[in-house]
């Protein structure tokens, strides 16, 4: 069929978009057991810094071609300045609370960081789009795109392959593996599970702002663009498996395909289809198609 | 044995809205309104959380509630807002009735999750649905009661004092449902579900009830708020709605059947000044205050009213 | 005397576990019997296996001639067979006389009565007296009444189990099965709370088959013994001559027979 190579690249790079955006939010439910709904506020914070610090880099004139970079330190700027003022100053001090309270506490501090977001950046839009037209297109069966998806592509699969390769065959990889498992064993045997709670929360908080600033060449960076964002990593997340890495993948790929066939085929069903995926996961596989398994504490 | 009190509260509150409505200006008359729809779904919200289980997607019976209504004002041309809130309440009953059969196995974030999800579907398929408006909604009749349609001076407060009673009956028939074995059910499914099941009773049923009952309060709920605010949108089945009745629910509370509506008066009162006071600080004063509750207050504010006997 | 339970070769395995191979008792009705056994022999899949909880490979259980292998947990309850916990069961944010009404008011539940359309203070079936005075009457028949609003979570052990035991009065059961009553109490605590229990509970009428490593306890108090090994019965008999059988003494107490000196 024509139509299916135009279906296969969307659904691609919107997966690999999905992919960035969510799986941070996998990482903090595996290893902290924390429904992090922040995770969306760091997405924003990132869009914004990127296409503002972008937007004032090109209009002093300097090489289009390290705007890159730019959205890069856009993204290491506001995960240094929050994440570790979330965690350390008041996260750390709820763990021991019931998990939904958490996620309660994290959805309070998520408003807060939408009217910070007004406060810093105002309310008018950002649209920056110079690295985004930069690098030309490319075309597949007949159809022209954007080259930049590539990078976002690329992004993905370096993160996942990086993450990857972090857990299995580094030290500390290896002791987060642990930590996930079983924080208080981990804690008994002398890991610092404080420090790798924070660790892992910025790390997740920085891969959720790495997302949002990519993507800022690529939209309109509005106030609210968190929102829309947190539940859709949610869904991919709850379809992979909540806390599996491998499952992030897997659910942004399904996610992102189902949608791209939709769009394509009866968008009506678009945005129904995803969270009707969620559901049947819930319904036929709570834990996610890719689960930790549990094992059973009595 | 302490006489119950609750129903002296809430004639008295009725008795204070109907005389003081009065004099009320339309602003507060509308915040009062709309604080009793809220409420409304926040006392079915209660419910489960006594039961222990958070629902993150209270959303979508509140939406049904809002759409029926909607749907009546325009395919049907019915205002009359009793009709409205009875069919929105009944639609989303029989929809939480299916649902509860899935929903009542769940517990924890899953319950939460799953809840999500639902309402994001009823969302995904309004949005998208250009006989329901899409993302515009759609705007609604002039409320009628009982047939008659007051005039533009009048409607506010007449629509205040249907609110207050519906709300408060509601409060009224809740309170002597927690009354009843099966109403103190909720804490003991809480605390020790095993328990509960190894001595005879069905926790399955029992939060399958408490669900359908939360249900038709938030179906009553979205109806009144169509037509108090008289436009209705997609928003209303989204996450952030849900989210802000759970905001509510820890607020107020789950001391009594009167937390919900104080904390929905409350939350309206912040989100009003909050807002007028500088549009772009309403919700970190908002994040702020849930923060405070959930740290200092974890019983809600109603705590405040009472107080618990140490162990 | 009448059968009031009666298990027929019951099989359960756990993959290469056996927990249950031929169990068959038939438990007389009002009668006190004791269950021992390491860990692991099976006793607990037992009574998981009477209560509801398993369901049994094979065999059947029956109770006063009625075939209840297939039912579930709750309709076990119903018809009158609890069971306690090893780790007392309690509804822990509330006092033990809030504890006691739950439990009195779940009975009220399952009767259909005291509901929403009803008036007046109902009477719980099988007490004939509001959930109030049921609850501090049943309190009182376990000594509990001194910690009558303490809450559940700051209770010594002792008293925990005592209130898990109690909660099942609440149901009025024909069969009481006690997983270790005397667990985690304290040496000198054992038989006074033994003494109680059986006490509070032969008031009721009921037969009690009680899960226990103390032989002394045992010895004491059971009329009659089943020694699990393995997922088999090695012995059925009273007390002093099933803690005398070889295979027990092996298999279950840990004496090892010296050979005869020359």
């Amino acid at each position: 069929m024509a139509q299916i190579g135009p279906v296969l690249v969307d659904g691609i790079i919107y997966s690999a978009w999905l992919f960035i955006a969510a799986v941070g939010l996998t990482l903090v439910y595996g290893v902290m057991k924390i429904l992090n709904v922040t995770h969306g506020s760091f997405y924003a914070l990132g869009a914004y810094a990127g296409a503002s610090l972008t937007g004032a880099w090109l209009a002093r004139g300097l090489p289009p071609m390290l705007s890159y970079a730019v959205l890069l330190a856009g993204a290491v700027l506001v995960t240094l300045v929050f994440a570790p003022l979330i965690e350390r100053g008041l996260l750390r001090f709820m763990y021991a609370k019931d998990e939904v309270v958490i996620l309660l506490i994290t959805y309070a501090l998520f408003l807060i960081l939408e009217d910070v977001i007004k406060l810093i950046w105002g309310v008018n839009p950002y649209f920056v789009a110079e690295p985004y037209a930069l690098l030309g297109s490319f075309e597949v069966g007949g159809l022209r795109y954007p080259t930049y998806n590539l990078i976002l592509v690329g992004l993905a699969l370096a993160l996942a392959a990086g993450l990857a390769w972090t857990l299995r065959a580094t030290r500390s990889g290896k002791l987060l593996v642990a930590v996930i498992h079983d924080p208080e064993m981990s804690r008994a045997l002398g890991v610092n599970v404080d420090r790798y709670y924070l660790v892992t929360f910025t790390l997740a908080c920085f891969l959720a702002a790495l997302g949002g600033s990519f993507t800022a060449p690529t939209v309109s960076v509005v106030p609210g663009l968190g929102v829309d964002v947190i539940v859709l990593s949610f869904a991919v997340v709850v379809i992979g498996g909540l806390g599996s890495l491998p499952g992030a993948a897997l659910g942004a790929v399904i996610v992102g395909l189902v949608r791209s066939v939709s769009v394509h085929y009866m968008p009506q069903v678009e945005l129904f289809v995803i969270y009707f995926v969620m559901a049947m996961v819930l319904v036929f596989r709570p834990r996610g198609l890719f689960s930790l398994a549990e094992p059973r504490r009595i | 044995m302490t006489r119950d009190r609750t129903p002296l509260l809430l004639a008295a509150v009725l008795a204070a809205v109907v005389a003081g409505g009065l004099v009320l200006p339309q602003w507060a008359l509308f915040i009062l309104t709309v604080a009793c729809a809220q409420g409304l779904v926040v006392l079915g919200l209660m419910l489960l959380l006594r039961a222990g289980l958070v629902s993150f997607g209270q959303a979508l019976y509140y939406c049904i509630g809002a759409y029926t209504a909607g749907g009546l004002a325009r395919a049907f041309k019915i205002g009359d807002i009793f009709v409205q809130m009875l069919a929105g309440s009944l639609l989303a009953a029989l929809v939480a009735l299916v649902l509860g059969f899935l929903l009542a196995r769940y517990r924890g974030i899953f319950f939460g999750l799953l809840s999500l999800a639902l309402s994001m579907i009823l969302y995904g398929l309004i949005v998208k649905s250009e006989a329901l408006g899409s993302t515009d909604g759609f705007n609604l009749l002039p409320s009628t009661l009982f047939g008659v349609r007051p005039s533009a001076a009048w409607v506010r407060y007449a629509v205040a004092v249907a609110a207050a009673c519906v709300a408060l009956g509601a409060a009224l028939l809740i309170h002597r449902f927690l009354n009843t074995p099966l109403g103190r059910l909720g804490p003991a499914i809480k605390d020790n579900e095993i328990r509960v099941e190894y001595m005879g009773a069905s926790v399955r049923y029992a939060i399958h009830v408490n669900y359908v009952i939360a249900a038709t309060l938030a179906g009553a709920g979205g109806a009144l708020v169509a037509t108090t605010v008289g436009h209705i949108d997609p928003e209303m089945a989204y996450w952030t709605t849900s989210g802000e009745f759970v905001f509510i629910a820890i607020l107020a509370g789950t001391g009594s059947v009167i937390a919900p509506f104080l904390g929905a008066l409350v939350f309206g009162a912040i989100h009003t000044i909050a807002y007028d006071v500088s549009p772009n600080t309403w919700q970190m004063s908002m994040g702020a205050a849930l923060l405070l509750a959930i740290v200092f207050l974890p019983e809600g504010l109603w705590s405040l009213f009472t107080k618990r006997k140490a162990a | 005397m009448a059968a009031i339970l009666d298990a027929q070769g019951l099989n359960k395995t756990f993959g290469a576990v056996t927990a249950a191979q031929g169990v068959t008792a038939a438990i007389e009705k009002d009668s006190v019997v004791g269950l021992i056994g390491t860990n692991g022999a099976g006793k607990t899949t037992f009574i998981n296996m009477i209560t509801g909880y398993l369901k049994p490979d094979s065999g059947s259980i029956r109770y006063e001639g009625r075939d209840i292998t297939a039912l579930s947990t709750r309709q076990i309850a119903r018809l009158g067979i609890c069971r306690s916990f090893q780790i007392p069961q309690l509804y822990s944010s509330l006092s033990v006389y809030e504890n006691m009404l739950m439990a009195l008011g779940i009975m009220l539940h399952n009767s259909g009565r005291g509901g929403f359309f009803s008036l007046g203070a109902p009477r719980v079936p099988g007490h004939d007296a509001p959930a109030e005075e049921a609850a501090d009457r049943i309190l009182g028949r376990f000594g509990l009444s001194g910690y009558r609003d303490k809450n559940a979570q700051v209770l010594p052990g002792g008293v925990r189990k005592l209130l898990d035991i109690a909660l099942t009065m609440a149901a009025k059961p024909r069969v009481l099965l006690l997983d270790e009553p005397t667990s985690g109490v304290s040496a000198e605590e054992k038989f006074g709370i033994m003494e109680l229990i059986i006490q509070a509970v032969k008031a009721e009428g009921a037969t009690v088959i009680f899960v226990e490593h103390d032989m002394e306890v045992v010895s004491r108090f059971a009329q009659r013994v089943l020694a699990f090994y393995d997922g088999r019965i090695i012995a059925d008999a009273p007390p002093q001559d099933a803690l005398r059988d070889a295979e027990v003494r092996r298999y279950v107490v840990g004496a090892i027979e010296r050979s005869a000196r020359a």
